[in-house]
């Protein structure tokens, strides 16, 4: 029920209540994107027709390397 | 971009923990999650590692209780257009099921979004749709973004939404099986934000880590779980960064703060939770399917629906026994003839441990 699928936005309506956004593999689907401030470009999580947050593309690339920092500081102890 | 698999450093992560020494209970309330677990083995390799981690009250059609599917199934019976999502039409009720309604000729139709319900409805003027609104905090905004809009007389919400950190501390305060700590569901995050955990950790001294959903996701709270408790340390970190911004998403807040109210409801296999329930505010009482069909549902007001007989899925969602040690799993209960909804719903416990360990 709580699934999220994460989705980058390819289309975005004048008044940014609605998106189309890219799953992958050549699978689109319009989505309601009124409750988040979105542009062209980022990535939402959809639940259920509704995009509920943007993603962090930065915070995304670089969580391995902050997970094998975090284990490395702690073997270091 | 999102994938977090990693075979070295899920070595790396279980190798620590397994140098920690610990015995511990950690408790997750997602079937998103379980279904991670246990499709990679991670249970397994957590429990190799001195964690036992299983699924509380995380899953919203489970957690429905057998009043609500009754209300819903007179509704059906007395004409109206029920749309829901899929899960919940298979669930079983005291009397009967919205998908054997169906197949009796009642009206029901599944959605994939509110939206679908009320374009449906838009479209139908004469017929009377009723949309079973389930889910928690990840999915209530998306009922109240569409409540907020000019709706069509013919569409109106029975509203079963409910709060996580409310069962949270329900559990907790039942004190029916100890809890070392808590992976927080990402996805109900991404709205509340980290804030709305906090009293758990300071009331109870529970540690909690909220999660994403890719094995390495897991794998990490758990070893942050480890870390917070080797430290004495009792606070809400957040593992999804990605996703979860310390203060939610605000406008979702908003809108469900401005539809919704929260009451004392029940859950399937616990007692009344305070707050833990949300109604639709007085100012949308006209799409409220319990006020506009009150005449309808008045026979159900004081009943009291039972279990299915020797189901478990109580003991299930309480944490209190595994999916395989209920009688019925596996034999009487399956996911092609379901007793209780742990085994109907993708996101139940026995469905997920049932799907993984039938080859």
């Amino acid at each position: 029920m709580c699934l999220a699928i994460p989705g980058k936005i390819i289309e975005l309506d004048k008044k940014k209540q609605s998106a189309t956004v890219d799953y992958g593999s050549g699978t689109t689907r319009k989505a309601n994107v009124s409750l988040v401030e979105v542009k062209i470009g980022d990535y939402v999580l959809v639940h259920a027709g509704f995009a509920i947050q943007v993603l962090d593309e930065k915070e995304a690339k670089e969580t391995l390397a902050l997970f094998k920092e975090m284990l490395s500081l702690q073997e270091e102890k | 971009m999102f994938s977090l698999r990693d075979k070295h450093l899920a070595n790396d992560i279980i190798s620590q923990i397994k140098k920690a020494e610990v015995h511990l209970k950690f408790m997750h309330v997602c079937g998103t999650h379980q279904d991670t677990l246990v499709k990679h083995g991670l249970d397994m390799l957590l429990q190799t590692s001195g964690i036992e981690i299983g699924q509380g009250p995380g899953c919203p059609v489970c957690v429905t209780t057998p009043k609500e599917i009754e209300e819903i199934l007179v509704l059906a019976k007395e004409g109206k257009t029920i749309t829901t999502f899929g899960d919940m039409i298979r669930v079983p009720g005291v009397t009967s099921s919205l998908q054997q309604m169906k197949a009796e000729g009642c009206d029901i139709r599944t959605v994939y979004s509110i939206e679908d319900a009320l374009f449906f409805a838009e479209k139908h003027k004469n017929k009377e749709v009723v949309f079973m609104a389930v889910g928690f905090e990840t999915t209530a905004p998306t009922t109240a973004a569409v409540l907020l809009r000019n709706l069509p007389l013919n569409f109106s919400v029975l509203c079963c939404h409910r709060l996580i950190p409310p069962a949270l501390q329900a559990i907790l305060q039942m004190g029916e099986i100890k809890i070392d700590g808590f992976i927080e569901p990402g996805h109900v995050s991404t709205i509340i934000g980290v804030k709305p955990y906090e009293f758990i950790s300071k009331d109870y001294h529970i540690p909690q880590v909220i999660a994403g959903f890719e094995p390495i996701d897991l794998l990490m709270g758990a070893w942050m779980l480890v870390r917070q408790i080797q430290q004495g340390k009792a606070e809400v970190e957040n593992e999804y960064i990605r996703a979860v911004k310390p203060q939610g998403n605000k406008k979702a807040q908003q809108i469900i703060r401005q539809v919704f109210e929260q009451v004392d409801v029940k859950w399937r296999g616990f007692p009344t939770i305070p707050h833990s329930g949300l109604r639709l505010r007085k100012k949308y009482a006209s799409y409220d399917a319990r006020k506009r069909y009150e005449e309808d549902l008045k026979d159900l007001a004081e009943e009291e629906f039972a279990e299915p007989v020797g189901c478990l899925c109580g003991d299930v969602l309480r944490g209190l026994i595994s999916s395989k040690e209920c009688p019925l799993f596996g034999c009487q209960c399956t996911p092609d003839n379901p007793v209780g909804p742990c085994m109907v719903s993708s996101e139940g416990n026995c469905n997920i441990q049932y799907r993984y360990s039938k080859k």
